[in-house]
């Protein structure tokens, strides 16, 4: 639980300026666990994310938003009113120490008070600014003022038409992902801009589309459409396989377990994995008994072209009872050491029990004086052998480094913060 | 609007257009998406990339459809080379001997080498970090698999759909009366590549300024638990296992994804506060619900929220979804075609953002491929070429990259090394 920033970081010679609300934490974070000097900066009182649920012991203080605290690690914090002349001068004084601005307003927002591109590379000609909107900084929607959330995003980007079961509404996941997808990607834009500014000593202006990086989580369906005009339908996995000529046979690929659900493709044909797979799950089916006329199938003899559902259904009713008679966490265990392709579907508990999570040191402990609590974290999302991703500091409470920021680093007097925070400019 | 263009056209003629990652040299024997994706970023922005694989043990994307004329053949996917872009493809047999050779000349060559076998793999070949460091001690080695390179689970070999089971995303996905849901395709596969950019780009940086490189452990189970995070931390602080509910949201109503007029047509909509709420009721020919003690308040809608929904399909059943989310959205209202991807190809908006370009495959001819999803207002982007016919460009790798007289290269084709 070392809360000293470890000298070895990959990033700890830089300094971001974290406007962002919720389309944009993790960016910050991602620099921040990477070792940059990151603060975040809300408005007097507390940025609007901190309402965003769960919360530590179901209590909906802005102090308490697990929501904020998971996307706010090894951040500094202060407020600021950028709609005042002293809030903005504060801006721009940091600015010129600042490597990354990383923002999420709507498009021109910035411009509006003096603190778009053009503005802050004449106070540092060195910054990058990262903006991370639902759509970028121009185009028709960002004309019309298009209005968004999570979900109307993960609509727009064409993942949910692909997410879901076939008979019911297209689905967003119940934790929503879309803006977390223009967070992680922004952190990989500014990356990129931090390279060119080595070669170059400019900075410039990274402009993340959200709808764009949705885009990308859609596997083939792009083209699917581009070559034969295919719209690839939701609920693939569920309906089971789709054959050239379009017929269809049922064969879902989730199966009941004895506490659960688990992911496992069953078939063959020419798929040589699948054939090893489904020989290695009836071999392991014929020492428990449980093979029935399984035994010794040939798996490589399959044709998804001519198989019948008949066919289809018999194998299904000789391997669901064998899943049945066991637990996800029996099913994986074994699946791993025989390399057959099944996988749980894990829950929240799942996961945080995973033995392998554990096994990597993967959640962290870090320290809540506040609470007086010591809270696990998902830690490392990546393992580097020289500079590890270590150090871990909890989200900053409101306004928590205001003296250390204002005072210590920009050198404003004690009496100078105490008129900005009765003006409400801190 | 302001244009970006206008404003910056004479930094951008000032920097002649370098390229970030000109000079930098890549050597990718990965497979899939999680690995292939970082590396075709780094490609795209000037980064010269050669993708090892071989006809005997093709990168499974190859695979994978869908194939020109339906044909299923190793360069007749569009799929793979859209996630191999602005690469130098070469096929290495790796049971040849001489084989072993060549892939040492690229690790002596390269910058950063990139592989996504099962743990364990490369250390048969001598090629795992601890071997190449000792005579490459400043490389940049990535690893990636689904579960990472340690841990009792590290030998687990499965799909994208794997791991988004074992990330929690089927659980999290669909309907409370029902068993999970799922996405199709390798969901999971497209979280981790988005950190395995950035975070290879800063080891780059610290290798630029420290000269000192490193090995990097990626696990993609970890990448999707991150974005996970606050529901993990539910269950530890609270003890609470959060589950699918549709598509709800505990803090608005009407919010939901409603069909429209058309088959398997729907528009999502969201209602998030009092002002949206009375636009919402003039834009569906409702203004009285606005006084209706059952939709007057948040909570009121909260607890008639089924019969709303079923008030609002009603009329949504009725119209087109573009036309439904105009008169939303002119209203003030958020709300989005559920698009399928003819739709997101057709976007207004990601034509005005010049999402997807068209490129040339040396066997398969021209189609279109996924541009990159931010902009940068200085820096040249790609993507440059499509991805690579399998051996494309034997020649230029062997020739130019690694400086191999033409004698040396016959005999390593006369070996049959390169298939």
């Amino acid at each position: 639980m070392a809360s000293e920033p470890t000298p070895y970081t990959l990033l700890s010679p830089y300094r971001v300026l974290d406007l962002t609300d919720e389309k944009g934490l993790l960016c910050g974070k991602i620099l921040g666990d990477m070792g940059a000097d990151v603060i975040k900066i809300e408005r007097p009182g507390g940025d609007a994310a901190r309402r965003i649920g769960p919360f530590y012991h179901d209590d909906p203080d802005p102090e308490k938003s697990l929501y904020w605290f998971a996307f706010n690690t090894n951040k500094r914090g202060i407020t600021l009113n950028l709609e005042t002349a002293d809030g903005l001068d504060i801006f721009k004084r940091l600015t010129r120490s600042a490597d990354f601005v990383v923002e999420s307003f709507p498009p021109g927002t910035m411009d509006g008070l003096g603190i778009g591109y053009p503005d802050l590379e004449k106070i540092n000609p060195g910054v990058i600014l990262v903006s991370v909107t639902p759509f970028g900084q121009s185009g028709p929607y960002v004309e019309r003022h298009y209005q968004t959330t999570d979900m109307i995003l993960w609509a727009l980007g064409g993942v949910m038409s692909i997410s879901g079961d076939p008979d019911r509404a297209p689905n967003q996941i119940s934790f929503p992902h879309a803006y977390l997808h223009g967070g992680a990607e922004a952190a990989q834009g500014a990356m990129m801009a931090l390279y060119a500014r080595s070669i170059t000593g400019q900075g410039q202006h990274v402009d993340v589309s959200i709808q764009q990086c949705l885009s990308m989580c859609t596997m083939n369906t792009m083209q699917f459409w581009d070559m034969y005009r295919i719209n690839l339908p939701r609920g693939v996995y569920k309906r089971g396989i789709v054959r050239s000529d379009g017929s269809s046979l049922y064969s879902p690929w989730l199966w009941p377990c004895q506490d659960g659900w688990v992911f496992l493709m069953i078939g063959g044909g020419a798929l040589r994995p699948l054939v090893l797979s489904s020989t290695a799950l009836a071999l392991w089916m014929a020492e428990q008994g449980a093979a029935g006329d399984l035994e010794g199938y040939d798996w490589a003899a399959i044709d998804s072209a001519t198989i019948t559902q008949q066919e289809i259904d018999r194998l299904r009713k000789v391997i669901e009872p064998f899943l049945m008679t066991h637990t996800m966490a029996d099913l994986y265990e074994e699946s791993i050491k025989r390399k057959i392709l099944l996988a749980p579907v894990n829950d929240p508990k799942g996961i945080a029990e995973s033995p392998q999570l554990e096994g990597r040191g993967f959640y962290v402990e870090i320290e809540h004086p506040e609470l007086g609590a010591v809270l696990k974290y998902c830690g490392p999302w990546a393992q580097l052998s020289r500079t590890p991703l270590a150090g871990w500091k909890r989200a900053p409470l409101i306004g928590e480094h205001n003296r250390e920021i204002y005072e210590q680093e920009l050198g404003l007097s004690r009496e100078q913060t105490i008129a900005l925070k009765q003006a409400q400019i801190i | 609007m302001r244009s970006y263009g206008a404003l910056y056209s004479e930094d951008q003629a000032a920097m002649e257009k370098q390229w970030i990652f000109e000079g930098l040299k890549i050597v990718d024997f990965c497979t899939a998406a999680v690995g292939p994706l970082p590396l075709k970023y780094l490609a795209d922005h000037g980064a010269t990339v050669v993708k090892v694989e071989s006809s005997h043990r093709p990168d499974v994307v190859r695979t994978g459809g869908p194939f020109k004329d339906a044909v299923n053949e190793l360069d007749r996917s569009a799929w793979y080379p859209n996630y191999n872009t602005s690469k130098f493809g070469l096929a290495l047999n790796m049971n040849r001997p001489g084989a072993l050779e060549i892939a040492f000349k690229l690790i002596e060559w390269c910058d950063i080498m990139g592989e996504s076998f099962t743990p364990g793999m490369m250390k048969r070949w001598g090629m795992d970090y601890d071997s190449v460091r000792k005579f490459k001690p400043d490389i940049i080695y990535f690893s990636t698999c689904q579960q990472g390179q340690y841990g009792p689970h590290s030998q687990f070999r499965g799909y994208g759909p794997h791991a988004s089971a074992v990330a929690g995303v089927y659980h999290m996905t669909g309907w409370p009366d029902r068993e999970p849901a799922t996405i199709y395709g390798a969901y999971n596969d497209f979280i981790a590549p988005r950190f395995a950019t950035a975070v290879l780009i800063a080891a780059l940086d610290y290798r630029r300024r420290t000269g000192r490189g490193q090995y990097l452990d990626l696990s993609q189970y970890e990448c999707g638990v991150t974005f996970m995070a606050p529901v993990i931390m539910d269950y530890f602080v609270n003890g609470r296992v959060q589950s699918r509910r549709g598509n709800q949201a505990s803090d608005a109503a009407p919010h939901g994804v409603y069909p429209c007029e058309g088959l398997d047509r729907w528009v999502a909509v969201a209602v998030t506060d009092d002002d949206q709420w009375k636009a919402f009721c003039r834009v569906v020919g409702q203004p009285d619900w606005t006084n209706d003690p059952r939709y007057r308040t948040l909570l009121g809608r909260k607890e008639h929220e089924d019969e709303l929904n079923r008030a609002v399909e009603s009329w949504t059943r009725l119209h087109p979804a573009d036309e439904i989310m105009s008169e939303m959205q002119e209203a003030g209202v958020p709300a989005g075609v559920v698009h399928r991807y003819e739709g997101l190809f057709n976007d207004p908006q990601m034509k005005h953002r010049g999402h997807f370009v068209k490129l040339k495959h040396a066997v398969i001819g021209e189609h279109h491929y996924d541009g990159i999803p931010y902009k940068l207002s200085k820096s040249p982007q790609g993507p440059r070429w499509a991805g690579p016919a399998m051996g494309q460009h034997l020649e230029k790798v062997c020739l130019e990259l690694l400086g191999m007289t033409e004698d040396d290269l016959a005999e390593y084709v006369a070996a049959e090394v390169f298939e």
